[in-house]
């Protein structure tokens, strides 16, 4: 008997009583890294839904490309801004992916601190989403502003116009904590995939593969002092991401809470921003996830139990999202502020209330199907309620930025706000970008840690058992 | 001629591995490294790590900080103080979110490269690359290397030492 064999005979006795498996029965170290390695490195593993995927990414791409030439040409009067609706759809856009983000970091930090082994296989492409999704959101502010080619003006650097910027100014903090969550963010997911990328480059058939991984692997071994430290490194930069992730979109809600503005003035901004944006990142990780295993054929190793436990994740969250909504308009009753009361009547029945009504169906309503299992395991109906969930977050800071804006103190200075086809089109079109960034990343980088999912194998412990 | 550089061991299975890694650090041998597919934990009592990463992240951290801290104090009091709304100078509260991000952000960045570092990365060349089948340590496959550095090397001895561990095969490698 081979060990192959062994292996094969260890993983196919489950035990009876047992939760689902997060690995399916069956899998050898080597067939593993075959199938993981094998969509890099073979160009005929791809299915056509990849190629859609880029096709329809490219045609957005192609939209935005269009829309920026515009915008940087004539100005922001092309979109729907104005005053006193200074920041529209591109806030409310960077504060969408801005919070998609926190959930890869959710998923590879924080469980990784708290000794989950089921992040091991989603990990990777969630930390991904995360990278993309900040790229995404990083171009919108600098979209928004009047003078864009002066936007480097915000960070602090010796000049000849003596200028400095203010520190007292959340904008600042928030240049400082988006480009800290990216940096941060791209060193943990790039450190993790180091020894995969030397798998690659040990398993490439031809020379440019070799070259290729051989140099992003910086000379990986796998020598176990090597993974003495990767480990060491590992730890610390989840524990420092952990804090981190929460600080970036606190940060974000620091934007509107200093400001006096009547429903942006409150303690509970960044508690439910956080939230909110890992409540829409487990969205997009679903949405993501479950093409993905259905067209890569991966549900050996993405299994019913990570899919089970992120759509409950998403439920606690949308619940803890559900409590905010409830108290904005009690702290609102109780401050007796009549701005502050106004608002919450203006969001409800204003101008804008199909915005409100629309995030309370797609936020707190569609998503209480997720209490039933059938809902959380069935991949059809859980991607249909993650589409709704993301655009009902989009939705529900399209209503802060809006409804705030538009009716502050002095009723002369109200004034409407209509989108235009180019505000739409911006959105879009970074979704495009999104899209054709994450297909790159699947078909040239390893989407599932391999060395982590050996770890899970039950063979993997010298005498038996994993060793997560 | 070239240089020996050790001899290796080839495992299929952890078990093996972890108790040539045993026997070799009770005979007295150092200068030995195992090479796995993924991190398995029991070698870290026979091949002990280096642990100075943590400090090294530690004053990145506290360095990240005070560059914070005295960037924004020099820029908002020193060198260029503005008035807003009487508020004092240095109001050190609004300078706390910039503080953390650039704590975290230096303290990441020393563990990023200080892990890097500390492997000798980048070394895209090892002698351990000569070895037949290496490319399966990052697949299926164990090695346990007993480099000839060490002050009790003899190839013939190590090599019968290791062939009683039930390997795979037992081969030296060349530093060419």
């Amino acid at each position: 008997m081979t060990v192959e064999e062994k292996q094969l005979e260890t993983t196919r006795r489950p035990e009876p009583g047992d939760a689902p498996a997060v690995i399916a029965p069956g899998q050898t170290f080597g067939a593993v890294t075959a199938q993981i390695s094998s969509v890099p490195l073979l160009r005929r593993t791809i299915p056509p839904l990849w190629y859609i995927a880029v096709a329809i990414g490219l045609a957005l791409v192609l939209i935005f490309l269009v829309t920026v030439s515009y915008l940087f040409g004539t100005g922001v009067g092309i979109l729907g801004l104005q005053i006193p609706v200074a920041w529209g759809y591109p806030i409310t856009t960077f504060v969408w992916w801005i919070g998609i983000g926190h959930a890869g970091t959710l998923i590879s930090a924080f469980l990784l601190l708290l000794n989950q082994p089921w992040r091991s296989s989603i990990n990777r492409f969630a930390e991904a989403m995360t990278i993309f999704a900040v790229i995404c959101a990083g171009m919108f502010p600098i979209l928004h502003l009047g003078r864009p080619w002066v936007a480097y003006w915000i960070l602090p650097y010796p000049n000849t116009m003596t200028i400095q910027p203010q520190f007292r100014s959340p904008l600042v903090w928030d240049v400082f904590a988006v480009s800290t969550y990216f940096t941060v963010s791209l060193l943990f997911w790039y450190l993790g995939m180091i020894p995969d990328l030397a798998t690659l480059r040990d398993q490439s058939k031809n020379r440019f593969s070799y070259a290729f991984y051989g140099i992003l692997s910086w000379g990986w071994r796998g020598a176990s002092r090597h993974w003495r430290l990767h480990e060491t490194a590992s730890l610390l930069l989840a524990g420092l991401a952990t804090p981190l992730v929460l600080s970036v979109h606190t940060v974000v809600s620091f934007d509107f809470t200093i400001a006096i503005l009547p429903g942006w003035h409150s303690t509970i901004f960044p508690p439910y921003f956080v939230a909110g944006a890992i409540y829409s990142g487990f969205a997009m990780v679903l949405v993501l996830m479950l093409p993905i295993r259905a067209a890569f054929g991966l549900d050996n190793l993405i299994t019913e139990r990570h899919i089970n436990n992120c759509a409950k994740l998403m439920l606690t969250t949308g619940l803890i999202l559900a409590y905010t909504y409830a108290i904005e308009p009690f702290t609102a009753w109780y401050s007796g502020d009549q701005f502050e009361i106004a608002l919450v009547h203006n969001r409800a029945f204003g101008p804008h209330a199909w915005t409100y009504w629309g995030v309370i169906l797609c936020n707190v309503l569609i998503p209480q199907l997720l209490w039933i299992r059938r809902f959380r395991v069935r991949t059809k109906p859980l991607f249909a309620i993650s589409v709704v969930i993301l655009y009902g977050m989009w939705l529900e800071r399209y209503m802060i930025i809006i409804t705030s804006l538009h009716r502050d103190f002095l009723p002369s200075a109200w004034a409407n706000f209509i989108a235009t086809v180019w505000d739409n089109f911006l959105v879009f079109g970074s979704i495009g970008v999104f899209i054709v960034l994450f297909a790159l990343f699947v078909r040239f980088l390893p989407m599932i840690s391999m060395y982590e999912v050996r770890e899970l194998l039950p063979f993997s412990r010298p005498g038996g058992g994993s060793e997560k | 001629m070239t240089r020996l550089y050790g001899v290796v061991a080839e495992f299929d299975d952890p078990q093996p591995l972890v108790d040539a890694a045993r026997l070799l650090h009770e005979r007295g041998f150092r200068d030995v490294e195992a090479y796995t597919p993924y991190p398995v934990r029991q070698l870290d009592e026979y091949i002990p790590a280096r642990r100075n990463l943590p400090l090294l992240v530690l004053v990145a951290g506290i360095l990240g900080t005070l560059t914070a801290w005295i960037m924004q104090f020099y820029i908002a009091v020193i060198d260029y103080p503005t008035n807003i709304g009487g508020r004092p100078l240095n109001s050190w509260p609004s300078f706390i979110v910039i503080m953390f991000e650039l704590t975290i952000l230096f303290a990441s960045v020393a563990a990023f490269f200080g892990m890097l570092g500390l492997c000798g990365f980048p070394l895209p060349h090892h002698p351990m690359f000569n070895t037949r089948g290496f490319e399966n340590a990052s697949n299926n496959r164990f090695f346990l290397c007993v480099e000839a550095r060490d002050p009790l090397f003899d190839a013939e001895k190590v090599a019968d030492l290791l062939s009683q561990m039930d390997p795979v095969e037992v081969k030296e490698v060349e530093e060419e």
